[in-house]
């Protein structure tokens, strides 16, 4: 039945869509170091190319099942950012970032090189097995990476995140040990890059290193930045325009490139925080429905 | 309470402090003062642990605390507000206080902490629901005074609370220093405003260039005609 609804769908159309749920994935994967954190990462393409490549692998050599695989995949990619984590962490602003690049350069270089990465040639994926279909299970992830983000965010956890990100200093001596909090961000992070660029390469059917290059990690800079930084809505929101603005754009032919920079430009000009940036949606519902949430706390507060 | 014995700390080549020693007992209040680049901020840094020491040893309770990171210190009941306040610009007045209580497990205890901070400093209630960077320089110097108060320290370490505020809002904070201290938290306090400080204080030390020059009961320094001339304005 879900194969029908599925094949009713133009392909166009559905590979579109596919693209775009990927792109919320890994935007709201950046999310978390970045968005939350604070700690700039330019190298997140390494993770999506570390669990897309793992997920070939485990579909190819075992076989497991696919939700296995995701699963894995996403671990993987967590331990790997974990332990290149541990010693960059301590990094802050250009040289974190910097470091990220070339980490993202060697994960390139080294899986063009391996012979089980099938070096410059790349994997040919075969369909996992799975009885749901590809878009079916790419939707039921995004759900769950949304509803993640948005548990993360509200925790102990995310607060902490938040507070290294506002002042180190400060959120030291609250207690918060800064160096742990940032690798478990940076690991969760890869945790989605690697779920991403698994299914990435399941939905494709074939990747390359070359595929995940410094380009990559920029798109998935552009998606949260564009959506707004630390904000769940935003990242959803960013990858969406960014996932399809480029179909959309191809009537343009060879100026469309030229028309997407223009548009990062113009919004960085007028929406510097990003579209959703700043936005509070909590609020906005209440206001919608007729509360008026500050309002009503100060005459409550201030007698 | 506190023991800081023989501290030397460098930053790089540079010699920030030497050979300091100096002590907090219970339910006292102690003033550093002296002028810019003294050493007094490092002292107070070096105690939270956010900057390690060369040499020398740091006791708090009995307990050695010199090489402890500054997250394990703050369990330990040592709380620090620190220089430029420092507050958590995006998060509102309420996240602020509820961060300032991380090391809490209990919620009511947050909860608890909170209403107290409220009723030291009525002002943040009234913004409860604001982000912090919106508020004025008193206002965020109360905030973060309310955040440090809220792990319950035994020791607190105040670095500059009248840094940019207005005189009448100085007194203000003053007064509710005394009054943090009345409630049974020993404070340790650094203060460009040396009048102000030496008012409050039971003791306090001079640092020049990174060394402790005099020391002794606020009022005896404050009568000192060297501290008078050279920090006094005489």
């Amino acid at each position: 039945m879900l194969n029908n609804l599925v094949n009713s769908i133009d392909p166009y159309l559905l590979q579109i869509l596919v693209n775009i749920g990927i792109g919320i994935i890994l935007a709201l994967g950046l999310n978390i170091i970045t968005g939350l954190t604070g700690q700039l990462s330019l190298g997140h393409a390494a993770f999506m190319s570390v669990g897309a490549f793992t997920g070939a692998l485990l579909t190819i050599k075992l076989g497991l099942p696919f939700y296995l695989t995701i699963l894995l995949s996403g671990s993987i990619t967590a331990v790997v950012a974990a332990l290149i984590g541990w010693p960059i962490l301590r990094l802050s602003g250009d040289y974190l970032a910097i470091c990220t690049l070339g980490f993202a350069e060697i994960v390139k270089v080294v899986f063009l090189n391996l012979d089980i990465t099938n070096k410059a040639l790349g994997l040919t994926v075969p369909l996992p097995p799975s009885f749901l279909p590809m878009p079916i299970i790419v939707l039921i992830v995004v759900v769950l990476a949304i509803i993640a983000s948005a548990f993360i965010q509200n925790s102990r956890f995310g607060r902490a995140l938040m507070a290294i990100r506002d002042d180190e200093i400060a959120a030291e001596s609250m207690g918060i040990n800064i160096a742990r909090y940032k690798v478990q961000s940076f690991a969760v992070s890869a945790f989605l890059a690697g779920i991403g660029g698994c299914l990435y390469g399941h939905f494709l059917g074939y990747i390359n290193p070359s595929d995940f290059g410094f380009l990559k990690s920029i798109d998935m800079l552009s998606m949260i930045v564009l959506g707004g930084l630390g904000s769940v809505p935003g990242a959803v929101f960013g990858a969406s325009i960014l996932s399809a603005a480029p179909e959309f754009l191809r009537f343009m032919s060879q100026y469309r490139m030229l028309v997407y920079g223009a548009l990062l430009v113009f919004l960085m000009v007028f929406r510097p925080n990003g579209l959703l940036g700043g936005v509070n949606f909590t609020d906005l519902v209440l206001r919608k429905l007729g509360v008026k949430p500050h309002l009503a706390t100060h005459k409550q507060e201030g007698q | 309470m506190l023991t800081v014995d023989n501290l030397s700390v460098y930053y790089g080549a540079i010699r920030a402090l030497h050979q300091v020693s100096c002590r907090v007992d219970q339910g006292e209040i102690v003033a550093l003062i002296g002028a810019n680049g003294a050493g007094k901020t490092t002292i107070l840094t070096t105690i939270s642990g956010i900057v390690s020491s060369s040499t020398g040893s740091i006791a708090f309770e009995g307990e050695d605390i010199t090489r402890m990171p500054a997250h394990q210190i703050v369990t330990k009941g040592i709380s620090q507000v620190p220089e430029g306040r420092r507050v958590f610009a995006r998060m509102s007045v309420q996240e602020n206080l509820e961060m300032g209580g991380f090391i809490l497990s209990n919620k009511q205890e947050i909860k608890q902490g909170i209403e107290r901070a409220f009723t030291l400093f009525p002002r943040l209630a009234e913004r409860r629901k604001q982000a912090a960077r919106t508020l004025s320089g008193g206002e965020q110097q109360m905030l973060a005074m309310g955040r440090a108060l809220m792990s319950n320290p035994r020791l607190l370490l105040l670095d500059e609370p009248s840094m940019g505020l207005a005189p009448m809002l100085v007194e203000k904070i003053f007064e509710i220093i005394v009054e943090i201290n009345k409630t049974g938290t020993t404070i340790m306090l650094v203060e460009q405003n040396a009048s102000m400080a030496l008012s409050i204080a039971h003791r306090a030390y001079v640092l020049e260039t990174g060394e402790v020059v005099l020391s002794g009961s606020a009022s005896d320094l404050a009568s000192n005609p060297e501290v008078r001339k050279a920090y006094l304005g005489e």
